[in-house]
């Protein structure tokens, strides 16, 4: 882990150093990961992943307290080959983010699940993770299926902007579809408003 | 109780472009009273049995009739079933006969359908809705499929065979083609199905989310949502999925498209201000506004009525109502309890889905001036999601 922040620190100063002198260096990325499936880009920021132009920090922000700030739009997707993974459900059981009803920013008590993610991630550079949306049943469905994947999204963003490369983080929304718990009350309800992490490791 | 109509005005605002707004502000209603009103129109059916009975009845008290005896009927239909579906409709008031047929060849529930039809059209001035297809989902445990059926769930037929989450069924123009959402390749992708000769491919494969397809009114274009930028947004592009066009880019979720009958706009769900809420925004991306539905909140699935001027959709208060609104904004008002709402091609009957929170969706149709109400022949199963070909 210690060995990842270091690189990640030398990535960062590299790539500022060779940005005020206006050159765009050819990233030397982390390892490639297995399944990536998504069109190459403009790989010119710090990890050499990220999507469109290069950081911009200024000299004087910590990159560790926000080292890969979300661009307006959300950051771009890759697509996920399931046939290039295995992919481990209970690794990370215990660290399903709940939501409140109808939202998907991520609550204050849910970010320490978040970090023991983020800190796997970054001691296992060859892993990744897929992000499960899911909804309870009191929104209308199609209303389910994208918020579903604005709160993978929004776990996703959480990841990424702690440092982990994008391509490693997948998302996909189940809507209502796929409830933790039957039932038609809070009880239920509480519990099936999460993001669920799949682990995912090279085949 | 009269119904409330937009003048032509607004009609001729919607293919003004840009003019929208201004063109909002002038909007004054009228209010005509439909043909019949909100009034049952009262008919008797006379000679008839068996399936060919209940069709007719069905297919009649679903939009605007009530079926009753001929002593209280203003229309009388009389004839038979005993081989050819045969009718002879009469006024009852003036005595003339208004239509005389006899159909052959087809299965007598459909020449019951033709003759509902013919009826309808005769009394009303209106297209019968009775030889129509609808496609909706039906769910079992986690799973579910495609199917599509007469307007009355008769006679369906499974168009997915999956076996994972398929849903979000949307017909393009012409009955053909059908474009759904399934994760058969482990994704929310779309796919295009041609009915006639069974074959699909996938339309939309961008990573993230691929759902909401809708195709456009002359069936050459497509919205859709897409997450591939890091957020679902509303996207169209071609129908051979060429020339891809972001029209919203938003952090919050955006779901539903659905388009004027004349092209030029589609409406959509946002959660931009806070809270889910129906927007309107120019087919080139410009021109986005708010659609106002004043007495509605969390305003999701609007479907756009063929004649250009009413908007269905879903709104959420403590339970799902389905609610219709002037398609340029105003008064919302709430029609029934359900979600997911369809316009029939009348622009006169909604196609929904009730019950469906309790575990168990039903599909029903609803006559909205009458606000009469029928659920359709049910598959087992959870059915949710209609959609009306047009």
């Amino acid at each position: 882990m210690n060995q990842t922040k270091l690189f990640n620190l030398f990535v960062i100063v590299l790539a500022l150093t060779l940005g005020i002198v206006g050159c765009r260096p050819k990233p030397k990325g982390p390892t490639p990961i297995p399944g990536m499936t998504g069109t190459p880009r403009g790989t010119n920021d710090m990890f050499g992943v990220g999507p469109g132009p290069g950081p911009t920090l200024p000299a004087d922000q910590n990159p560790r307290t926000n080292p890969n700030p979300i661009p307006e739009g959300g950051v771009p997707l890759t697509r996920f080959d399931p046939g290039a993974m295995n992919q481990d459900r209970d690794r990370f059981a215990a660290n399903t983010v709940y939501f409140d009803f109808d939202r998907a920013t991520i609550k204050p008590s849910e970010t320490s699940k978040i970090d023991d993610v983020v800190r796997y991630l970054q001691a296992n550079p060859t892993h990744a993770v897929q992000i499960e949306g899911h909804c309870d049943e009191r929104g209308t469905e199609q209303y389910n299926l994208s918020l579903g994947e604005r709160r993978a999204l929004a776990v996703r963003e959480y990841l990424v902007t702690a440092g982990i490369q994008p391509e490693r983080v997948f998302t996909i929304s189940y809507g209502e579809t796929k409830p933790a718990v039957q039932g038609h009350n809070e009880a239920a309800w509480s519990k099936n408003r999460r993001g669920v992490f799949v682990l995912l490791t090279p085949k | 109780m009269k119904y409330r109509l937009l003048c032509p005005l607004v009609l001729f605002s919607l293919t003004a472009g840009p003019a929208l707004r201004a063109a909002a502000q002038d909007e004054h209603e009228i209010e005509i009273t439909r043909a019949g009103g909100a009034k049952l129109i009262p008919i008797s059916l006379d000679g008839y049995n068996g399936e060919v009975l209940l069709a007719l009845k069905f297919d009649l008290e679903i939009q605007g009739f009530d079926v009753t005896g001929s002593d209280r009927a203003q229309y009388l239909v009389s004839g038979g079933n005993n081989s050819d579906v045969t009718g002879q409709l009469t006024d009852r008031v003036s005595k003339s006969t208004l239509l005389s047929v006899r159909y052959t060849g087809a299965t007598p529930r459909s020449e019951a359908h033709t003759l509902s039809d013919a009826i309808v059209e005769k009394i009303t001035g209106r297209k019968g809705i009775a030889r129509t297809k609808i496609a909706f989902k039906v769910e079992s445990g986690q799973k579910s499929e495609i199917y599509v059926t007469d307007y009355d769930g008769h006679n369906a037929v499974a168009v997915t065979q999956d076996q994972t989450i398929t849903r979000d069924p949307a017909w393009a123009p012409g009955r053909r083609m059908l474009y759904y959402t399934s994760y058969k390749a482990s994704n929310p992708d779309i796919y295009v199905h041609d009915l006639q000769s069974g074959t699909r491919h996938a339309f939309a494969r961008y990573p993230g989310l691929n759902t909401g397809a809708a195709p456009s009114p002359d069936g050459r274009r497509v919205a859709l949502v897409l997450s591939k930028g890091g957020s679902p947004d509303i996207y169209i592009c071609d129908a051979d999925t060429t020339n891809l066009k972001q029209l919203t880019k938003t952090k919050e979720a955006e779901s539903s498209p659905c388009w004027s009958p004349d092209g030029r706009w589609l409406c959509y769900s946002s959660r931009e201000l806070g809270r889910s809420a129906l927007f309107l925004v120019s087919a080139d991306g410009s021109s986005k506004r708010r659609l106002a539905t004043d007495g509605a909140i969390n305003c999701t699935e609007p479907d756009w009525s063929p004649d250009g001027k009413t908007i269905v959709f879903t709104a959420n208060m403590g339970g799902f109502q389905i609610c219709v609104v002037p398609a340029l904004g105003g008064s919302a008002t709430p029609l029934v309890a359900g979600e997911d709402p369809s316009w029939a091609p009348n622009s006169r009957t909604v196609i929904f889905t009730r019950n469906r929170v309790k575990g168990k969706g039903v599909v029903s149709l609803l006559d909205v001036p009458t606000k009469q109400t029928k659920d359709i022949q049910q598959i087992s199963g959870s059915c949710s999601q209609p959609a009306w070909a047009k």
